[in-house]
C-alpha cells in the first residue's frame, strides 16, 4: 500500500476520515457527551473509547487513531448506537476505521481480532464457503506448532463431541466443500476491490 | 361573567398559563374583546408550580399577582376555566370555536373558606405537586389559584360525600347538578398558548426513573423545595425521608436526544443552576450539588447567573452526559456511571438524590390542535398558514418565562392585526 495518497491528507485527518472511512462523515456530529464511552461493556478496559477516538480524529492524531487496537476490540453489541443521542452509527464507524487502518497497513500487528478477521476472510473467499475445520485449526496454529498442538489437545473433547453430533466433518480437511463457481466469486471480489480502490483513491 | 357576545372581532386565547394570560391581557388592554379558555380549574399554568424563578430568584407569586390584578381590572376579558377548545372551524377573521366546559360543581358564591374540603375524606393524586402527594377530592388547586374557587372532583360529585360537602357549605356554592356544557364562539383570531409538559422520564431507561426511588425530575424538585409542596419545603429523599444534601443534576434528560426529544429545551440548564441554590438555601455549606452536563446553555444575560453559581463552592460541574444509573441496594443511593470529557475518566459516583433536568415537550402538538396548523419536527406550533391562528409561549418554542411573555405579546399583536382587519371590512 502506498503512502502517497494519505500524505495528501496528513494535516486534515478529519476530512480524510470523512472521505475514506465507512460512515466517517458522521464523526463531526459527535458532541462529546460521553454516553458511548459510558455505555460500552468494555468500560475502562480499552484505551480509546469511541468518544475519545472521535476527538482524536478531530485533533489530527492520525497515527494514534489508525494504530489503535480499540476498534478491533469492539464486539458489535450496538449499545453505543442505541444510546447515542445523535444517532451516530458508532459501531459501523469503529469497524470502518479498523478496515481503513488495515488497508493502509497501519493496524496493530498481531492484534488477535485482526488476525482472526484475516483468517476468516481468506478462509471464506478461497472456496466461497467457510471451512470451519480449517478455520479452527488455522486459529490453533497461528502461534506456531507447539502452541497449536497444545490448544488442539485441550479442545479435543469439544471436537469429538461436535464430530459425534455431526457438526464437524473431518473430511473437510481435504479440499472441503465449495460453491459452484469459485472463479466467478473471485472475479466479483476483485472487481469490488477495484471499485473501492478507485473510489477511495487507494493505489495498491 | 359578562354576557357580551363574541364576534369575529374577538380573540380567543387558548391556555391560561403565563403566556395565555399575557396575550389575553395585551389584547384586552388594547380594547379588544378577548376570551381566555383554560382547561384546568385555575389560571397560572406551570409557572405557578415553580418554587422560585430564575434569574431573580423571586417567587412566582409576584409575576402572577400583577397579571391577576390586571385581569380583574379588565372588562374586555372573559375567562373560562375547565374549558377545553375541541374544535376550530373557519378561517382567518371568521372562526367558530367549540369549547367543552367541565363541571366544577362549585359556583360563584364560593368564598374559598374550605369547609367543603373538611367535610370530605376521599383523596385524589395532587397534580399541582406532580402527583407526589394526594389532596382532598374537594380542593383549591393552589394558593395562587384564580379564580379563588374550590373544585369538587367528579369522583365524589354523585356520592354521599358530595352531599356532605354541599351540606358543609354555608354559601350555597356547591351545585351537584352541574353538567358538562358545550358552547360555540365566533372569533376572528386565535392565540394558541397551551404550553408544555415534562418529558416522561421513565422513557429514559438507563436512568431508572420509576425504578429507583431517589431518582426524581426537576419539576418534582421544584415542589420539594416549595414550602407549599409535599414536604413543606424540606429537600428529603423519597426512599427514607432523610435530608438529600448530596444531589446530582443530570442535564439533557430527554432533550437534545434523537431517541427522545430532538430539541434543546433551553431552560433546563438554568433550572438546574437555580436548583443548586435551593440546596444551598436548605443546607448552607453542607450542600453538595453536582451538575452533569454536555455544555451549559445559559443564554444571553443568564451567563451572569451561571458565573455566580460557578463560584459557589458547594457546586461542582462534571462535563459528561451520565451513561447510566445503578442503585446501591443497601443505602438506596443512586450511583452514576459515565466518562467525563475533561480527561476521559470513568466515574461511578454515589449521590443521595438525582434530579433529572427533564425536557419540555409541547402539551399539545399540531396533530392535536383542532385546526390546521404548521408545526416543527418536535411538535411546537407556528400557527395557521393564513395567520389567523398564532402560537405563543412554550406552545411555540421552549422558552423561559421572560421570553414566553415576549412571545405572547408578539402573538397578541398579530392577533389584534387580524381582528382589526376583520373589523375594517365589516364596517366598510
Ligand atoms: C423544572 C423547570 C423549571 C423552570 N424554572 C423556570 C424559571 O425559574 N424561570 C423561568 O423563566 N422559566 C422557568 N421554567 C420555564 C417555564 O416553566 C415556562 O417558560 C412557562 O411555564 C411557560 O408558560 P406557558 O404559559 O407558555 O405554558 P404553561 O405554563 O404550560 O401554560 C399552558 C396552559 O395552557 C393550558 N392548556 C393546555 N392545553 C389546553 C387546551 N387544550 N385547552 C385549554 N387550555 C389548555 C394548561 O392547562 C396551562 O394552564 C422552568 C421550566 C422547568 C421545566
Amino acid at each position: 500500500m502506498s503512502a502517497q495518497v494519505p500524505e495528501r491528507y496528513r494535516n486534515d485527518f478529519l476530512r480524510e476520515v470523512e472521505e475514506r472511512v465507512e460512515e466517517g462523515r458522521w464523526v463531526k456530529m459527535c458532541m462529546q457527551c460521553g454516553v458511548c464511552a459510558g455505555s460500552c461493556p468494555f468500560g475502562p478496559h480499552w484505551e480509546h473509547s469511541p468518544q475519545k477516538i472521535f476527538m482524536m480524529i478531530r485533533a489530527g492524531k492520525r497515527a494514534e487513531v489508525l494504530g489503535s487496537d480499540s476498534m478491533w476490540m469492539c464486539t458489535s453489541c450496538y449499545n453505543c448506537i442505541v444510546r447515542c443521542p445523535r444517532k451516530l452509527p458508532i459501531t459501523h464507524i469503529m469497524h470502518g476505521l479498523a478496515n481503513y487502518a488495515h488497508r493502509l497497513g497501519l493496524a496493530p500487528k498481531g492484534q488477535p481480532t485482526r488476525e482472526f478477521a484475516r483468517l476468516f476472510w481468506d478462509n471464506c473467499i478461497k472456496q466461497g464457503r467457510a471451512n470451519e475445520l480449517k478455520l479452527t485449526l488455522g486459529l490453533y496454529f497461528k502461534d506456531g506448532l507447539a502452541a497449536g498442538i497444545k490448544t488442539a489437545l485441550a479442545m479435543k473433547g469439544i471436537g469429538l463431541g461436535m464430530f459425534k453430533a455431526k457438526r464437524i466433518n473431518p473430511m473437510e480437511l481435504f479440499g472441503g466443500h465449495r460453491i459452484k463457481d469459485v472463479k466467478g466469486l473471485h472475479a466479483i471480489i476483485a472487481k469490488a476491490r477495484e471499485i473501492e480502490d478507485r473510489r477511495k483513491g487507494y493505489t495498491s | 361573567m359578562t354576557a357580551r357576545v363574541a364576534t369575529n372581532e374577538s380573540i380567543l386565547v387558548v391556555g391560561g398559563g403565563i403566556s395565555g394570560m399575557t396575550a389575553a391581557l395585551e389584547a384586552a388592554e388594547c380594547g379588544r374583546q378577548v376570551i381566555l379558555a383554560e382547561k384546568t380549574p385555575t389560571l397560572g399554568g406551570r409557572t405557578a408550580l415553580l418554587y422560585r424563578y430564575f434569574p431573580k430568584m423571586c417567587h412566582p407569586v409576584c409575576g402572577l399577582e400583577i397579571n391577576l390584578r390586571r385581569l380583574k381590572a379588565n372588562r374586555n376579558l372573559r375567562i373560562l376555566t375547565m374549558a377545553e377548545v375541541v374544535r376550530i372551524e373557519g378561517a382567518r377573521g371568521d372562526y367558530t370555536a367549540t369549547l367543552r366546559i367541565a363541571p366544577r360543581y362549585v359556583n360563584e358564591n364560593c368564598t374559598a373558606c374550605g369547609a367543603c374540603a373538611e367535610a370530605v375524606a376521599s383523596t385524589i393524586p395532587n397534580p399541582y405537586n406532580y402527583g407526589l402527594d394526594r389532596m382532598k377530592a374537594a380542593y383549591l388547586p393552589h394558593a395562587m389559584a384564580y379564580p379563588q374557587r374550590y373544585v369538587l372532583d367528579p369522583s365524589i360529585a354523585g356520592t354521599e360525600e358530595g352531599q356532605q360537602a354541599r351540606a358543609a357549605c354555608r354559601y350555597g356554592a356547591i351545585d351537584l347538578d352541574m353538567k358538562e356544557e358545550t358552547i360555540a364562539l365566533k372569533v376572528g383570531a386565535v392565540v394558541w398558548a397551551t404550553g408544555w409538559k415534562p418529558y416522561d422520564a421513565a422513557k429514559i431507561q438507563p436512568y431508572g426513573y420509576g425504578r429507583y426511588a431517589n431518582v426524581i425530575t426537576s419539576v418534582e424538585f421544584e415542589r420539594l423545595a416549595d414550602p407549599r409542596g409535599p414536604t413543606g419545603g424540606a429537600i428529603l429523599r423519597p426512599s427514607d425521608g432523610k435530608p438529600a444534601k448530596n444531589v446530582a443534576f443530570i442535564q439533557c434528560a430527554g432533550s437534545r436526544d434523537e431517541n427522545h426529544l430532538r430539541h434543546c429545551s433551553r431552560i433546563c440548564c438554568m433550572a438546574s443552576l437555580k436548583q443548586t441554590q435551593y440546596l444551598r438555601e436548605a443546607y448552607g455549606e453542607d450542600a453538595r450539588s453536582t451538575i452533569y452536563y454536555i455544555d451549559i446553555r445559559a443564554i444571553d444575560r443568564f451567563e451572569d447567573f451561571y458565573q455566580k453559581v460557578q463560584h459557589d463552592a458547594t457546586v461542582r460541574f462534571v462535563k459528561s452526559k451520565v451513561a447510566r444509573i445503578a442503585e446501591d441496594e443497601k443505602t438506596r443511593n443512586p450511583i452514576l456511571h459515565g466518562v467525563d470529557t475533561e480527561g476521559y475518566h470513568h466515574y461511578a459516583t454515589s449521590h443521595d438524590l438525582v434530579v433529572l433536568a427533564i425536557g419540555m415537550e409541547p402539551e399539545v402538538t399540531g396533530a392535536q390542535v383542532p385546526a390546521e396548523v404548521i408545526e416543527d419536527s418536535s411538535g411546537f406550533i407556528e400557527g395557521a398558514a393564513d395567520g389567523g391562528i398564532v402560537a405563543a409561549g412554550v406552545a411555540a418554542a421552549p422558552l423561559d418565562v421572560n421570553r414566553a411573555v415576549q412571545s405572547a405579546t408578539a402573538a397578541s399583536l398579530r392577533a389584534i392585526a387580524v381582528v382589526h382587519r376583520a373589523a375594517a371590512t365589516e364596517n366598510a
